[in-house]
């Protein structure tokens, strides 16, 4: 049997860019956490609830009356947050070159942050109070 | 088994497909992450609206709650599902290189966990339709 190494994970970055090899190993890890955090996710609001209850009473009363449950949900978005936009950065890398890709990364990075802004102000702004 | 030819070796079909599974997880995982990227961009906006506009979020979850929704989110379910499960194999095998011997055998078993999990999902998101 031959030793063929699959495509599919980018190779891990080698040399002096320690920002690259940073990221190389936030993508996984970040990932590792949104294996648990979003499958969950989707598990609860999907099989253990139905979207047709899920009202923005019901999130207020029910879901996001507890705390915890607030701080998994914000600490949820800002992975997902940094792990997409690496994630689009690098389809970005891989078909956009030169000027366009340095705005399209630039975009996106607004993206990202007004997303984690929505999102956190979202959580932050819930009825029940933070712990 | 598929027979890659070697570099500079005349091939008879110039045309033929020669990526292999591991191309085809690439592409997939690809696809899925942008699929599920463009899904967070809408769902922070819709749990925006459930703090901003109390009664504009409810009108959009009749959307997700009604019978095209549930297909929506049956298909987020299964790009989100096949994403974990390929980026868990990429993450072992990254850790554990000696697995990359493996990938096609890891491949088929991420297929399997996807359907045994996947259905079950499926059914109970799409049950609603014909009022289960």
């Amino acid at each position: 049997m031959s030793a063929r190494y699959s495509i599919v994970g980018r190779p891990r970055p080698v040399g002096a860019d320690r920002v690259e090899l940073a990221i190389w190993y936030l993508m996984r890890l970040t990932g590792l956490a949104l294996f648990v955090l979003a499958l969950s996710h989707f598990i609860i609001t999907h099989v253990l609830f139905d979207p047709a209850n899920q009202t923005a009473d019901w999130i207020d009363t029910h879901r996001w009356a507890n705390g915890l449950w607030r701080t998994v949900d914000g600490s949820m978005l800002v992975l997902v947050v940094f792990h997409s936009f690496v994630g689009v950065r690098t389809v970005l890398q891989d078909y956009v070159g030169g000027r366009a890709r340095t705005i399209l990364v630039a975009l996106l990075a607004v993206v990202g942050v007004v997303l984690a802004g929505m999102g956190l102000w979202a959580v932050l702004s819930a009825a029940a109070p933070m712990p | 088994m598929l027979r890659l030819p070697r570099p500079g070796q005349a091939t008879l079909l110039k045309l033929s497909y020669r990526g292999g599974p591991g191309m085809v997880a690439w592409a997939f995982h690809r696809i899925s992450g942008v699929a599920i990227w463009l899904f967070i961009l809408l769902h922070v906006l819709d749990i925006w609206l459930a703090q901003a506009n109390p009664s504009l979020y409810n009108d959009v979850l009749q959307i997700y709650a009604s019978p095209a929704g549930r297909v929506g989110e049956t298909l987020l379910g299964a790009a989100l599902l096949y994403h974990a499960l390929n980026g868990l194999r990429i993450i072992l095998m990254d850790f554990w290189p000696r697995l990359t011997l493996y990938h096609r055998q890891m491949w088929a078993a991420a297929w399997a966990i996807f359907v045994v999990v996947g259905l079950p999902v499926a059914y109970v998101i799409l049950k609603p339709i014909w009022g289960g």
